[in-house]
């Protein structure tokens, strides 16, 4: 049988905590199951951490929310497990095309080259996405979801965070050492501790549709900037699967909310854009008003803000759910590490640095997308419409037109737990920059890159076929340190070793991109983080300069 | 580092200046400024440099509101 994912109810069951006479005591408390929070709570409970997820709720993302998921969250989802069946589920897209009027003035593909597993993005509905995230953490025995469990106060302490929790059977109180407040984008929690998200708000108003129809448009995303069949205003149109669409039909800032999600409103506008003929049932329709805001401080204490909490954006761009699934990500390793002691408290401090980095730099991108949509007097209008104008012929002006500049991750230049580059590369692979896929032989096995680090620090050691007894036995120390490093080994195309007795597993490149991408040559040597992120690079192996730039990105140098 | 040339550098001005006049002709206002933002954007890519394009940016400023 089928899950209907949009009716799924999770049991409340009852929690031995709550029968318990002092507050029990907890590691990691996540509190909210929407998709940051549980993939926060899988990758700290799979790394050996055991977490409680609390959610006020018991049932799935409802309406009209998140759709498009990105190549990278793809990639984390991967390193959890989950990742193959988002985009078996999903339709995958590369391409968009933006018209101006009734003319197409560009189309874009965004992933142009091959080599990657996964393609840029995927849309499929938030309650799919966060509904095999659920069976994903519900399958882990040291992750527990307690549902219709809501937070209704919290105080940071010395040593950790007291929660107190109202459930159907009245309230409890829980003691964690951290919490990972991932309770959506008017965070009860910030505001039990004062705290606010400041920032921008964006006086239009966008109708927000899902139809289902049979259609023969392609999985591209399409955006039109004043369409014959929408004067004046935007349209963006996005494929989900089960035959579902995704309209945003602007409506200016006058626009009234509770007229507009009327049938008699809406309908005759989706047949403006389909054709009066058009065959299509609406599932949901919602009309919503956008903002761009963050938390000054994404660490407060023992609380950790994470996803909408911490910081929100505009939809253009598709940077809401999957910047926040790279918040989960980037805390998730550092809080285990923390947690059992093997690097200082001052690691989680980075967490605010990359992430608040990464946050700014989203905010700018929807902000920018949102005033290029919805110019804000006559003068941006001209420049806009001129901008438009001029894209159909000269590819300068494709660059400035905006109609959303797709999520990225961001590259950490500035992290304090980057080691700088002392030797020379080009191209993407600077310190601070997630790592890049691209395709492998495993064991005689094609695969791929990424599929084989992760989880703990890797050293990433291209080499011209053979491998030192030196090289070798520095691999082996290094796996049995304090914070283990495991090293990959990377053959020449063409080239296939067996992997070295001491564990350390030969991979071929068996296209010969993954030295294009990492401009590598033979010795040069590569530090990856836990989550994939290069912290530093060599064009020689070095052990102690790996061990230096080990400490770094553990604070514990 | 370039910075923006201030100092006399067309080489025919009173030319350029006929064409720039000349571009306009029955136009309606509307269609002046939008060749007028064409016009602008056209010459900033061929200008390419940030640092020149804020500092012109700027000198456009001031010449309507001196700070
Ligand atoms: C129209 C629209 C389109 C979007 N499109 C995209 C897109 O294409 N791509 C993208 O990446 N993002 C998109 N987003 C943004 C995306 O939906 C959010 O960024 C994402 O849901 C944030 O996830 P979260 O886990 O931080 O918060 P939420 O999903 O809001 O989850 C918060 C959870 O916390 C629970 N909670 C709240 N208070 C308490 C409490 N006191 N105690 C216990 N639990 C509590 C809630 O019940 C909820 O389950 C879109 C958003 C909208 C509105």
């Amino acid at each position: 049988m089928t899950t209907d994912y949009q009716k799924v109810e999770f049991p409340y069951v009852r929690s031995q905590d709550q029968d318990a006479r002092e507050p029990v005591d907890h590691p990691v408390v996540v509190v909210g199951a929407g998709p940051i929070g549980l993939t926060a709570a899988i990758d700290l409970a799979q790394q050996g951490v055991p977490v409680v997820v609390l959610d006020d709720d018991n049932k799935l993302s409802s309406g009209s929310r998140a759709i498009c998921f990105a190549k990278r969250t793809l990639e984390i989802w991967d390193r959890l497990g989950c990742g193959e069946r988002m985009v078996q589920k999903g339709v995958s897209w590369n391409v968009g095309k933006v018209y101006f009027r009734d003319e197409l003035v560009y189309s874009f593909n965004l992933l142009p080259e091959s080599g990657y597993r996964r393609p840029a993005f995927i849309n499929l509905q938030q309650y799919y996405c966060e509904g095999y995230l659920c069976e994903h953490a519900q399958a882990l025995a040291n992750l527990e979801l307690r549902w219709k469990s809501k937070v209704v106060g919290v105080e940071g302490q010395g040593d950790g965070v007291a929660l107190r929790v109202e459930t159907p059977e009245g309230p409890y109180r829980l003691h964690a050492d951290y919490v990972i407040a991932c309770d959506g984008a008017r965070s009860p929690i910030r505001g039990m501790i004062g705290q606010e998200s400041i920032g921008r708000s964006f006086r239009d108003r966008f109708l927000i549709a899902d139809v289902k129809m049979q259609a023969g448009f392609p999985p591209e995303r399409w955006f039109w900037f004043d369409p014959p069949f929408h004067r004046n205003q935007s349209v963006l149109l996005h494929r989900q699967p089960d035959d579902v669409w995704r309209i945003d039909f602007q409506l200016g800032a006058d626009a009234d909310p509770e007229e507009e999600k009327k049938p008699e409103r809406v309908i005759p506008r989706i047949q403006a854009l389909l054709g009066r003929d058009a065959q299509f049932e609406i599932e949901w329709v919602s009309v919503y008003t956008f903002s761009c805001s963050r938390m000054d401080k994404f660490r407060q204490g023992r609380i950790l803000f994470a996803g909408d909490a911490a910081h929100c954006v505009s939809p253009f761009g598709a940077r809401g759910a999957n910047s926040g699934v790279q918040d989960a990500e980037n805390l998730a390793w550092k809080l285990k590490l923390v947690l059992a002691r093997k690097a200082p408290d001052a690691l989680l401090d980075t967490y605010d640095d990359e992430r608040g980095y990464a946050a700014n730099e989203n905010i700018q991108c929807s902000t920018r997308a949102t005033d290029f949509i919805t110019p804000k007097n006559n003068v941006s209008r001209m420049f806009r419409d001129a901008t438009l104008k001029l894209s159909k012929d000269h590819a300068f002006a494709r660059r400035l037109v905006n109609s959303g500049r797709l999520s990225l991750p961001a590259t950490l230049h500035d992290s304090p737990l980057n080691t700088p580059d002392c030797d020379t590369f080009s191209g993407e692979m600077a310190p601070g920059a997630p790592a890049a896929d691209g395709p492998v032989m495993v064991r005689g096995d094609a695969g791929w890159f990424l599929a084989q680090i992760g989880g703990d620090f890797n050293g990433v050691y291209f080499s011209d076929g053979t491998l030192s007894g030196d090289i070798h036995r520095s691999f082996a120390s290094l796996s049995r340190g304090a914070i283990p490093l495991t090293a990959i080994v990377v053959a020449p195309k063409g080239i296939s070793l067996p992997d070295s007795p001491g564990g350390t597993t030969v991979v071929e490149d068996s296209e010969g991109l993954l030295r294009q991408r990492y401009d590598a040559r033979a010795g040069t040597f590569y530090l990856m983080r836990p989550d994939q992120h290069v912290c530093a690079r060599w064009r020689r192996f070095d052990v102690d300069a790996t061990r230096a730039a080990l400490a770094r990105a553990t604070c514990t140098g | 580092m370039q910075t923006l040339i201030v100092e006399p550098n067309i080489v025919r001005p009173d030319d350029f200046y006929e064409a720039l006049i000349d571009m306009h002709r029955d136009l309606t206002d509307e269609q002046s400024q939008m060749a007028n933002a064409a016009l602008i954007l056209l010459l900033a890519n061929h200008i390419g440099d940030l640092g020149v394009l804020r500092e012109a940016i700027a000198a456009a400023r001031t010449s309507v509101k001196p700070t």
